[in-house]
């Protein structure tokens, strides 16, 4: 057909593709906010969790293989929450990050907050003058790996690459396309205060740091 | 006054388009456009990308108002939080009265006439509570496990809910 039919054929065509659920309320019936008290149990998250890694386990090669299945099962999840957050936000704030610093802010507070209880512990830049592109969050315990002890020969493995996952979600969305990968640097020693201890090592794409440099500029 | 309002993806994609006329001054809700300018709304729509580009740089608000005109077709934009963008071009009616037989409703009620004047703060923040209700539904439907980014939203609810937002703001 050359031109488009007027709105109104064309919602009466489409209706009859559709499945509604029995009780007639689809998804744009639910409210978008919740309750402050409204939280999940954490013993079903563990079990859903272990089993998500357990399925990404299946035929895999290596360690590296297994944190980005991790790593992609989050992804979807960082894009949608970006806007899901953002609405819950008071109007007056209802801004889209511009600046990486204002990106990981909104990550370390209003991510964190939403999916664990509590903000990142912190947020660091890469000392290093030779990778200006690096950014680092730090939980020093993380949720996702309360319930796991990875096993001696995959002591190269942190299962919140999930988490890095959801992480790097949010930055694409936002335009700052990034690589992030979970490291686990807790010590080993006794007396360790967080042996399980986790940097999120964010790594922008190079033509982030290059807009960045022109809006600074503008 | 009629409006073509779009969605785009982050690819330059559309995910949804709907055309609708004005509901206030007694319009029936019916576009006016003319046969030929509805090919030609989407080539200006869209044309109008590369300017949002500039412009979500420099502004971090979700509502960038109008961002182009072209002759008498302007464009407001909204950015949502992952980069999908929603457009809407509205082009006010040469002839003053709006649409069909409502003029005696008109008359009552012309002072805050929407869309008479496409950058009055009145025009402004009704489309603002028209994006905003569109930007609701928008989050809904991306909140489905079965949406993934930039998929085109065939929601036939999702199309009342924009017809209904239209009818109430604009």
């Amino acid at each position: 057909m050359a031109h488009l039919g007027p709105g109104k054929a064309a919602s009466s065509k489409e209706q009859t593709g559709l499945r509604y659920p029995s009780n007639g309320k689809t998804i744009y019936h639910r409210p978008l906010n919740r309750t402050k008290t409204a939280e999940l149990s954490q013993s079903s998250f563990a079990y859903l969790f272990s089993e998500m890694v357990s399925y990404a386990q299946r035929r895999v090669t290596g360690i590296q293989e297994l944190e980005k299945r991790l790593n992609l099962q989050g992804h979807p999840i960082g894009l949608k929450l970006l806007d899901l957050l953002l609405t819950r936000e008071p109007p007056r704030s209802q801004t889209r990050p511009l600046t990486i610093i204002a990106l990981l802010h909104f990550i370390k507070i209003n991510l964190w907050t939403h999916l664990f209880g509590r903000q990142a512990d912190r947020l660091e830049k890469s000392s290093n003058p030779d990778t200006p592109d690096e950014y680092m969050i730090i939980d020093n315990e993380p949720l996702v790996n309360a319930y796991i002890s990875v096993p001696r020969e995959m002591s190269q493995l942190n299962c919140a690459a999930f988490v890095a996952g959801i992480i790097e979600g949010v930055c694409d969305g936002a335009m700052f396309p990034a690589r992030v990968t979970a490291h686990s640097v807790g010590g080993k020693e006794e007396g360790e205060m967080w042996p399980g201890k986790t940097v999120f090592l964010v790594k922008f794409q190079p033509e982030v740091l290059e807009r960045e440099a022109l809006i600074g500029k503008g | 006054m009629s409006y073509y309002f779009a969605i785009i993806g982050t690819q330059d994609n559309p995910l949804f388009e709907y055309e609708f006329g004005t509901s206030k001054q007694g319009g029936d809700g019916q576009p006016r456009f003319a046969e030929q300018a509805r090919h030609l709304n989407q080539f200006v729509l869209h044309s109008s990308l590369d300017i949002v580009e500039e412009v979500q740089w420099t502004n971090g608000q979700l509502y960038l108002k109008v961002i182009d005109k072209f002759f008498t077709n302007y464009i407001s934009c909204f950015m949502t939080a992952g980069n999908v963008k929603f457009l809407l071009l509205h082009q006010p009616t040469a002839t003053a009265g709006g649409g069909g037989g409502g003029a005696a409703a008109a008359s009552t009620r012309n002072s805050t006439s929407v869309g008479a004047n496409p950058t009055s703060p009145q025009t402004e923040e009704a489309i603002k509570n028209f994006f905003n209700e569109v930007y609701e539904n928008y989050v809904k439907a991306i909140m489905s496990p079965f949406y993934k980014v930039n998929m085109e939203i065939r929601s036939p609810v999702f199309r009342q809910r924009v017809t209904a937002a239209g009818r109430k703001y604009l």
